[in-house]
């Protein structure tokens, strides 16, 4: 086989120490990685979130973040060392040999240029594509990505033009100087299903068709399926294991490998008794934020004991719902009854019984909690304020909180900043329980975290419920999810109730459109997935 | 403390080191030097002497123990007026943030408005009105020095506010107290702590310009500015009994800034490793 494009020997990767500090030891972020990746090859990286998996891009590039620093074995790309190349020569390769494609894209552009000048600022400085030629080839890849009117694309600035189109123009950059490695860090994970589909068919066409050779990273398998030619997971900055895709579907050596694979669903139990009677009610409510309105006409009904899921994508009006529900938005219209009673619509005229009552979980656990209170202060406070209880007397009921989401009890006098995404967001729920709730409203509580430790938090959820009886209102935009916890779903778009009913009537063909572009859109792990969708999609367009 | 200072560049360190040695100086030193700051003990702007280190005044005091007594008056003023200014600025700041509304902008609007006139003149016009006692000259400063207290606590406090944390406590209806002491404070104080040294120094300075102008500190009580004044004739003599004192206060400048600088970088680089 011919001379490997990319190859890592042994890439150990620690952070920087000051020499003058002896009481802090260097982290090793990467403990010894082996890489080797052939042209028009593309290799799909996958772990969770402190695996390395992006640490091992970057030093694709010859790059460590600042704080680190790549403190062993070699990087060779096309016949060159990077790791003791010099400054110079790393300015000649990036961008030119190798590319990156960012997770946020509206980080990525400044947004005081226009896209064609941002697009074209790799050829400009590297000075190795005529700029006519550049420009042109740049309005050909915009036709490519299935951007709207190509010549005037470029002439936008980045807040003008959608999350999905950015994550294209960015997919352009990275190709505009014709690299033979593009780096894709999670390149979809930022966008709505409906949209991730997109643009992943785009980038898959776009590899093929240029035959660059490609890392893949991203933490959900089913996407990395999609693309990659073999696929290489990542634990705490060691290799699990490689193999091509299909034989890693199929058939994974390592046990890691196989939890990923199986993330099943935990699912929710059989049918309560008392389970038809209302507990809250939204009917007809328009609400605004300012002049812009956001919800029109939204009624939904939650019955105790029972899980209502919200869904829709970002944009569709699910987490002002909320906002409503909870009295920080007061609604220009409509009516909110709990348990048989009107409520005020603002926060401000609700007694404290209600606002005990309904309790939230929000999606960042980090923003979520004070970061200078111990979490005995945060879980307990809770229950001083709703319940009266004693201050020694909540720092006990935190104690058994901690206990019900099966955390350690001596955690209770750590900060946030010593706890991990999945403990953060254990903290959240428990600090949510203290307030002895009747509902608690989860906002999208496991999307920001990786896989196995979402299930962990949905299983909790769900034996909660079963434990304590409360109802839960999810909003959430991942329909396996939905499909998995829900008794009765609705379904938002653009701030509008398009359909709902119970689970099984949403999830039963005849799928309502909407409905079913949002279920088709899932990626599922399996090779060919993506091809059969869109397929699928055109057969549907040509017959209508 | 090994390990705070560990964590400052060498810079800082010096900077501590001149800010203790001056603290030093002007609290410890008048007791063991010999003469009083307002006794005359020799001829008017005699030069440095082994009696006299620094030489002698305009009415033939001892310099260097008018500047022991002057530097410790100008740090004592300062530091009150500072405290002042953030026991004004640092509430009102954070209660904006949190509550927003109406109240925020009236507040807002006040410290505009203060801050629309350059602040010496504006200290005139008070003091003129108020008199030249100490109390009304701390009150000024404080006033004065409170409104960048107050936009700095402000928009440190809405990046606090904007976070979800503060959403649940509102959801819990905690009461203003809380939202105060409990959750804004804390998450504020390393920047108010910086910001203090910096506030301190202006003060100092301004206590200086005021005294310098004749509305400051009132004589026999000596202060760093009030010396410059006195001293000022020394000058077409060429003498140096002028530029002692505000070689004094520069000094004094210098070290917190150096210190204040070191503390930025800290919260800088621990704000990186989060």
């Amino acid at each position: 086989m011919s001379e490997p494009l990319l190859q890592m020997r042994g890439l150990r990767i620690e952070t920087e120490v000051n020499p003058g500090k002896k009481h802090v030891k260097p982290v090793e972020i990467l403990k010894g990685i082996d890489l080797t990746l052939h042209r028009s090859q593309v290799l799909g990286l996958i772990g969770e979130s402190g695996a390395g998996k992006s640490t091992i891009g970057l030093a694709a590039m010859g790059y460590a973040r600042r704080g680190l620093r790549l403190s062993g074995g070699e990087v060779w790309l096309d016949g060159e060392e990077l790791r003791s190349a010099s400054e110079e020569v790393l300015c000649q390769i990036r961008g030119k040999k190798v590319a990156y494609v960012a997770q946020s894209a509206a980080a990525a552009f400044n947004p005081a240029h226009r896209l064609l000048s941002q697009v074209l600022e790799v050829t400009n400085i590297h000075d190795h594509i005529d700029p006519a030629k550049a420009a042109k080839r740049a309005i050909e890849l915009f036709d490519r990505m299935g951007l709207p009117n190509p010549e005037e694309f470029g002439t936008r600035y980045p807040h003008e033009v959608s999350g999905g189109q950015l994550q294209r123009a960015m997919t352009a950059m990275a190709l505009a100087g014709e690299p033979d490695l593009l780096v894709f860090d999670e390149p979809t994970t930022a966008l709505d299903v409906t949209t991730q589909i997109d643009v992943l068919a785009i980038i898959k066409e776009v590899i093929r068709d240029l035959g660059s050779a490609a890392l893949y990273i991203t933490h959900d398998l089913g996407v990395v399926a999609q693309v990659a030619d073999r696929i290489k997971v990542l634990r705490h900055g060691q290799e699990v294991e490689e193999q091509e895709t299909s034989a890693l579907l199929a058939n994974p050596r390592e046990d890691y490998t196989r939890d990923l694979l199986n993330v099943r669903r935990a699912s929710a139990q059989a049918e309560d008794a008392d389970r038809d009677e209302m507990i809250l009610s939204l009917d007809r409510i328009d609400a605004a934020y300012g002049k812009a309105q956001v919800l029109w006409d939204v009624s939904v009904a939650l019955r105790r004991g029972t899980c209502l899921a919200i869904v829709g994508e970002s944009g569709s009006g699910k987490s002002t719902l909320a906002r409503v529900i909870m009295g920080l938005l007061p609604p220009s219209k409509g009516q909110i009854t709990y348990q048989g009673k009107a409520i005020s619509a603002a926060l401000a005229g609700r007694s404290a019984a209600s606002r005990k009552a309904v309790q939230m979980v929000y999606q960042l656990p980090d923003v979520a909690m004070n970061p200078r209170q111990t979490i005995g202060e945060i879980i307990g406070r809770p229950a001083q304020v709703f319940l009266g209880l004693s201050k020694s007397a909540a720092y006990t009921r935190a104690k058994k909180l901690l206990d019900m989401v099966d955390l350690p009890t001596d955690m209770i006098t750590r900060f946030p900043n010593q706890l991990s995404g999945g403990q953060k967001q254990r903290v959240c729920i428990a600090r949510a329980l203290a307030a002895e709730p009747e509902t608690v409203i989860c906002d999208e509580v496991t999307s920001a975290l990786d896989p196995l430790v979402a299930e962990g938090i949905t299983e909790l959820l769900l034996r909660l419920q079963r434990k304590l009886g409360v109802s839960y209102i999810f909003i959430t935009h991942d329909m396996a999810m939905v499909r998995a916890i829900a008794d009765d779903v609705v379904v938002m778009r653009n701030g509008r109730v398009v359909e709902q009913g119970p689970k099984d009537s949403i999830f039963d063909p005849p799928y309502a459109d909407y409905t079913h572009l949002l279920i088709s859109s899932t990626p599922e792990m399996r090779i060919g997935w993506l091809e059969q969708v869109l397929q699928e999609r055109r057969m549907e367009a040509a017959g209508n | 403390m090994s390990r705070f200072l560990s964590e400052l560049d060498v810079a800082a360190r010096l900077g501590l080191l001149i800010v203790l040695g001056f603290l030093a100086a002007v609290f410890v030193g008048p007791f063991i030097i010999p003469y009083s700051e307002v006794e005359i003990v020799g001829s008017v702007f005699s030069p440095p002497s082994l009696d006299h280190w620094l030489g002698t005044d305009n009415v033939g005091r001892d310099l260097l123990a008018r500047i022991l007594a002057g530097g410790q008056m100008t740090v004592i003023i300062s530091f009150l007026a500072t405290c002042g200014a953030f026991a004004i600025g640092v509430p009102l700041g954070i209660v904006s943030a949190i509550m927003g509304g109406w109240f925020d902008l009236i507040v807002t609007r006040i410290v505009d408005a203060l801050m629309a006139f350059p602040g010496l003149i504006l200290a005139l016009i008070m003091l003129s009105a108020l008199g030249t006692s100490l109390p009304a000259l701390l009150l000024v400063m404080s006033v004065l020095s409170s409104t960048i207290v107050f936009r700095l606590t402000r928009a440190v406090a809405a990046d606090v506010a904007a976070m979800e944390y503060i959403e649940i406590a509102r959801l819990r209806g905690e009461n203003m107290r809380w939202f105060l002491f409990k959750e804004v404070l804390p998450n504020v104080v390393p920047t108010l702590l910086t910001e203090f040294g910096l506030r301190f120094v202006y003060a100092a300075i301004l206590i200086s310009s005021l005294s310098f102008l004749g509305i400051g500190v009132q004589p026999p009580h000596a202060d760093l500015g009030g010396m410059v004044k006195e001293n000022s004739l020394a000058i077409t003599f060429g003498r140096m009994a002028p530029i002692l004192p505000a070689l004094a206060l520069a000094i004094l400048a210098i070290g917190i800034n150096l210190v204040v600088d070191g503390l930025l970088k800290r919260n800088a680089d621990l704000d990186l490793h989060k």
